[in-house]
């Protein structure tokens, strides 16, 4: 029996284990204020609250899309849905008050899922708007009225007393036999059912539920695995990433590895997704165009694999064998990764049609160490260039031993042609993609000399 | 009064609660049934066999239909020409509906709507506007030609000339709410059907066809739309028709909602165009002669393209005046989705192409586009001869004769033409060339990035082109508690369409609003209304209303008059009162001595628009009542290194007449500008050499999301009422500011002029790709 709260309620569900939150909120519970507006993460219109009461990543409350959230995950968790937002006494959050004093709706559909993203920044007392609103998609208003909402609404009647209750109830739950709480009980798990498909944040096997219709048999959820939520400083001075850190618990990781992987990892999906997608599955997913593999490979990451008691260590470039196709066995699973604490060299560049929650059409990551105006070190890595996420080493090559000048860059460009035969598609031709990749060599030596590089730090 | 006042959204509070209902939020009772479409996989192809054996035996299906299996007729056609609900014997494009599933949930009839098996014989299939050109594959016999003196004459005389071409890709509605029916059956064979639909009476019209049934045995009911923006005047009669069968055939209510994927791949878009331009021009830059040649692509089926590529010619002068312009219109027919209104309704297409010609003019003149636009603009109000020293501003000023420059090129008159003075009162709150200096400064220093700014104008024709279109009917009940209960034709897809017809009536009966309930759109309230389309809704339905309002209040004054031995017309209705002599009567009070008395207090209302006459065939006439003007300044910055780019800021200042409620206003025209500059920039659709849509949802297809809207937005309204005789001398806002986007895709073009000497000739959409593209071309 899944249990979790809702509204403050405590419920008891036995359905399918892909049955989604949305599905089951709308269908069965007759709560239709969580709306159904894509399906698949990405327009934010089912966006809910779900707060872990014991709090196992230190995170707090999150706004997560209720349409690629299975009911497994909610167990033991609390879920505040809009309907639960105003006081018992009809009174308005002051979001939602002032979202219609100030015209922050129009056809209204949208409304909903921006509100408990609101309410959830509203919650964390955070401001930076953008950042939390990216993952909810409005067509008619152009933003501008939801976001003076937001900011009129933010330090007022903070924090709302009635929703910290609901979502800090703790549930006393006892754990599912699919919902390990531990890895070595995953891993003992998972070596009995290699056939099971393993869901953490189920950002992308959501989909194929929800889109490919796809019926899982044997599934396990990692997500109240509390060991593989850590992050430590291994005897290396490396840090150990658990493979089921969410994105947004890796984010200020990544700000430290580098000011331009933090960046990337705000524009990796949305906040919805970040709260949900893990850096483990981001990998063991084997995505061309996933964004960790890049710069993680340009820092020389290495990613720590697990069957049974057996454990390897493998440079992660290796672990991607080809499309569809990684360095994993049967009943194996992504247990950690592993990488520097800081490259300040690092800077990585994704370029897409939109900047927020895009796919990258090219993802480049650049690490070239420069000593007396020497290269003596490169690792140069994209995503969305080849079948796999891959290393430039024709161009690593022509860098090394030359003068960091923009006469060595020019030289090298034309070497991207060598490694990469990239597809066209509906992101990108691969004319683009070459001629893209082949420039941010060049905006990463500019970027390196200190000029102004990148439409994100303009001003009008 | 509560017209003019900056009132929230009627159903903010609903909103921001999850209490708004939209289609798939009604309590349906048990044993309803849930519906999904097979679709075909071809472009094109002839339908060999059909083996629908697993898609039967699927768990919960009920029922499977095809062609064959529907009563009545297999039409869900908006135009005179048929589009067949389910696929007869070809199949038109990737998406077409083959078969529908009738089954006990939302997901077992998506699931069994997977597993036909169909096989085709496949015809060769037309997917772009060149594949069209080249097989001659057209609605229409042949292109339609606007035209006024010898362009090409014109051209080839003129002191300088330009030629070149603009494609403009296409854009998905991205409606949050996806299309949505829910039909329930009632007694004898009637039925009542939601949709989410912008157009009430062609959902009950295509039922009762679909039915066999008039039209009186089928009421079609919308509170609400979850966004429409065009994509649901026609979308939703599939639905809606699907339902209503199913709904027969089972005796169960029925319903059905598209997966946002399914809504990409079945419903039309925003046509996308291939425009061909040349332009004669003197040293100034002043145009002589400007001859287009505008491709659509309509998709398999007509829908609405005619008047959409009508449209699209009647703005293919925006604000100019050209002496010599031929437009030429081809509208191509494609085995691709069959492209449908959206906002602007080929307008945009239209303005985009003259906005693009004076662009490229002004770069072979060398000088600021702003200089040659207001160059080429229509002559100002000021230049109506004879001129007596008085504006006209009022409906009883005397008509002056127009000047040439102010005559369209299908012959209407501009007679209120104020983008002079808007765009002199805009060049100075956005420091518009003090900024343009700033701008060439910051790019001299800087060499990887650029930035651009543009200022272009919009002036966009209000009416239906199909003139009978433009009509409106209202139903208007006083309770005799003095509540007011009001209906008419127009439905409410966020615009605040409600909220501003109820101010309407609240201020004729000169009662507090909270006194007007606002209802649902019903067929059965108000018959034969037209789509809440072409920007009309408050203009028509708000005149529709006060006419019914108007005609209740006359009575109650007349009937308080006669009790007071005074003059009707002396009786005023204001802050919840009647006042009648030097009595001050309660709103209550005479409504219940009015009902005693036995005075009726019901009342509908009508309104036609007046003075229209356009022949769409010749294309001359007058097929707008008036028009709405805007002008926009927005600032960009480009990486030529990798065509990213960004909207820095963006000045706004948009006419609507005497606002009707100006907060409702501003939310259309920043709604519409980030939409129109989303159009331009990220959404790009794209489509295999197969005919598939590649970009079918939200992963793939990029609408603007929260920091794509520029970093400073200042939105001002225009201060002037309109010249005609509209709903309290308000101007229609629905579509025009969407054109105001246009500003950005400019701004764009001017920043890669920054990189050299060539033209930029930038395509759209503007994406990075394009704009890297343009960069190139402008080194090369």
């Amino acid at each position: 029996m899944i249990r979790f709260s809702l509204n403050g309620e405590t419920v008891e569900v036995d359905a399918s284990y892909t049955t989604t939150l949305l599905d089951w909120l709308r269908e069965e519970r007759g709560l239709t204020g969580t709306k159904e507006g894509c399906n698949e993460g990405d327009c934010g219109a089912c966006t809910v609250i779900v707060a872990d009461p014991q709090n196992r990543d230190g995170l707090g409350p999150k706004a997560l899309n209720a349409c690629i959230l299975f009911l497994p995950q909610l167990h033991g968790k609390a879920v505040v849905t809009v309907e639960g937002v105003s006081k018992p006494d009809g009174a308005l959050h002051p979001v939602q008050k002032e979202m219609v004093d100030l015209h922050g709706s129009q056809c209204g559909f949208c409304t909903p899922g921006f509100i408990m993203s609101m309410v959830n920044a509203h919650l964390h007392g955070r401001t930076d708007h953008d950042a939390a609103l990216a993952g909810n998609l409005c067509r008619c208003t152009g933003y501008a009225p939801i976001v003076r909402a937001a900011e009129a609404a933010s330090g007022v009647d903070w924090p709302p007393d009635w929703l910290v209750e609901q979502l800090g109830q703790p549930l006393g739950d006892k754990a599912l036999p699919i919902v390990p709480e531990c890895s070595d009980a995953l891993a003992q798990w998972y070596e009995a059912n290699p056939d099971a498909t393993l869901i953490a944040g189920a950002t992308d096997v959501g989909l194929w539920v929800t889109k490919s219709l796809r019926s899982l048999e044997k599934v396990a959820f990692l997500n109240q695995c509390a060991d593989l939520q850590q992050v430590e400083v291994a005897q290396t001075g490396q840090i150990r990433v658990g493979a089921a850190v969410t994105m947004q618990a890796f984010l200020p990781h990544a700000d430290l590895i580098q000011e331009s992987y933090g960046a990337l990892v705000r524009r990796y999906g949305s906040e919805q997704v970040r709260s949900a997608a893990t850096i483990g599955g981001n990998i063991a997913n084997g995505s061309p165009i996933g964004d960790n593999p890049p710069p993680l490979i340009a820092i020389g990451a290495e990613v720590q694999l697990r069957k049974g008691d057996h454990r390897r260590v493998i440079p992660l470039e290796d672990f991607f064998l080809e499309y569809g196709k990684q360095d994993l066995e049967p009943g194996e699973f992504v247990e950690a990764i592993l990488m520097p604490q800081t490259m300040p060299a690092l800077r990585v560049y994704k370029l897409s049609k939109r900047f927020d929650q895009d796919i990258s059409a090219v993802c480049g990551a650049f690490n070239v160490d420069v000593v007396d105006g020497v290269v003596s070190g490169a690792r140069i890595a994209f995503g969305g260039m080849a079948g796999i996420p891959k290393r430039a080493t024709e161009v690593e090559r022509a860098l090394l031993g030359n003068p960091w000048s923009e006469v060595t860059i020019r030289a090298a460009m034309p070497r991207f042609s060598d490694d990469f035969s990239p597809l066209s598609d509906m992101r990108a031709s691969a004319e683009y993609r070459l001629s893209t990749a082949q420039n941010m060599l060049l905006r990463y030596f500019h970027d390196l000399s200190g000029d102004l590089v990148g439409v994100r730090a303009v001003e009008a | 009064m509560s017209v003019a006042k900056p009132l929230q959204h009627d159903a903010a509070a609903l909103h921001v609660t999850g209490q708004a209902r939209y289609i798939d939020d009604i309590p349906t009772p048990s044993g309803t049934l849930h519906l999904a479409f097979g679709l075909s996989e071809v472009a094109h192809g002839v339908i060999k066999s059909v083996d629908l054996g697993s898609v039967h035996g699927a768990p919960g299906v009920t029922a499977v239909l095809t062609a064959d299996d529907l009563p009545f007729a297999n039409d869900v056609s908006p135009s005179p020409s048929s589009e067949p609900l389910l696929a007869e014997e070809i199949v038109h494009y990737v998406g077409q509906p083959v078969f529908l599933v009738v089954a006990t949930s939302h997901l077992a009839a998506r699931r069994a709507a997977k597993l036909g098996k169909i096989e085709y014989e496949q015809l060769p299939a037309l997917i772009t506007i060149e594949d069209a050109i080249a097989a001659d594959s057209r609605f229409e016999e042949g292109p339609r030609v606007y035209a006024r003196g010898d362009a090409a004459d014109a051209i080839s005389s003129a002191p300088h000339s330009i030629e070149g071409k603009i494609d403009i890709g296409g854009q998905e509605h991205f409606y949050l709410e996806g299309q949505a029916a829910l039909a329930m059956p009632q007694e004898g064979g009637d039925m009542v059907v939601h949709s989410s639909s912008q157009h009430p009476t062609e959902i009950q019209h295509k039922v009762a066809d679909a039915l066999g049934l008039p039209m009186n045995a089928v009421r079609c009911e919308v509170r609400r739309m979850g966004g429409g923006f065009g994509g649901k005047e026609s979308q939703g009669n599939a639905l809606a028709v699907s339902c209503a069968v199913a709904a027969r055939l089972t005796g169960r209510p029925c319903a059905m909602r598209y997966d946002r994927d399914d809504d990409f791949v079945i419903t039309g878009k925003r046509h996308d165009f291939l425009i061909n331009y040349k332009a004669g021009f003197d040293d100034d830059g002043r145009l002589l002669g400007v001859d287009f040649v505008q491709y659509a692509r309509c998709g398999w089926s007509m829908d609405l393209s005619l008047p959409v590529a009508d449209r699209a010619m009647l703005h293919a002068d925006n604000a100019y005046f050209i002496p010599n312009l031929r437009v030429v219109s081809h509208r191509l027919r494609t085995n691709t989705q069959s492209a449908t209104a959206f906002r602007g309704f080929g307008g945009p297409q239209g303005m985009l192409g003259i906005e693009r010609v004076l662009d490229h003019v002004a770069h072979a003149a060398g000088r600021d586009p702003l200089d040659v636009r207001r160059l080429n603009y229509y002559a100002g109000l000021e230049a109506t001869r004879p001129v007596k020293g008085q504006r006209f501003s009022g409906p009883h000023s005397p008509r002056a004769e127009a000047t040439d420059a102010q005559t369209t090129h299908y012959g209407q008159v501009v007679e209120d033409f104020i983008l002079h003075e808007m765009t002199e009162k805009l060049v100075k709150s956005s420091d518009y060339y003090e900024r343009k200096a700033a701008v060439a400064d910051w790019n001299e220093k800087n060499l990887l990035l650029k930035k651009g700014l543009a200022l272009t104008p919009v002036k966009f024709g209000i009416s239906f082109t199909l003139t009978h279109l433009n009509q409106a009917g209202a139903l208007v009940h006083v309770y005799s508690d003095g509540s007011v209960h009001m209906n008419h034709g127009g439905t409410e897809m966020g615009q605040g369409l409600f909220q501003k017809v109820a101010q309407v009536a609240a201020s004729r009966f000169g009662i507090s609003l909270q006194k007007v309930k606002i209802t649902a759109t019903d067929t059965g309230k108000v018959p034969n209304t037209s789509a809440t389309a072409a920007s009309s809704g408050s203009d028509l339905n708000g005149m529709a209303v006060k006419a019914a309002c108007d005609t209740i209040r006359d009575r109650l004054a007349e009937f308080v008059a006669s009790r007071a031995q005074a003059d009707p017309a002396s009786v005023q209705f204001k802050n919840d009162c009647v006042h009648v002599g030097a009595e001050v009567l309660s709103w209550e009070d005479v409504v219940k001595d009015a009902y005693m008395a036995r005075i009726s207090l019901s009342s509908t209302g009508f309104y036609k628009t007046p003075k229209l006459e356009w022949d769409r065939i010749s294309g001359r006439g007058r097929p707008f009542f008036y028009f709405a003007y805007g002008v926009a300044a927005t600032e960009v910055v480009i990486d030529t290194l990798t065509g990213e780019n960004r909207i820095l800021r963006a000045d706004i200042l948009h006419d609507c007449g005497e606002s009707l409620n100006p907060a409702l206003d501003i939310g259309q025209i920043e709604g519409g500008y980030v939409q129109g500059a989303g159009w331009l920039t990220t959404e790009e659709l794209v489509w295999d050499d197969a005919g598939r849509l590649r970009t079918h949802a939200p992963s793939t297809y990029k609408i603007p999301a929260c920091s794509d809207r520029p970093d400073i937005f200042n939105v001002a309204l225009w201060d002037g009422a309109n010249r005609e005789e509209t709903i309290y001398r308000s101007k229609a806002v629905g579509e025009p500011p969407l054109m105001l986007g246009i500003s950005a895709f400019m701004a764009l073009s001017d920043a890669v002029s920054a990189c050299g000497r060539n033209y930029p000739d930038l395509q759209a959409p503007a994406t990075p790709e394009a704009v890297l593209r343009a960069v190139q071309r402008v080194w090369a």
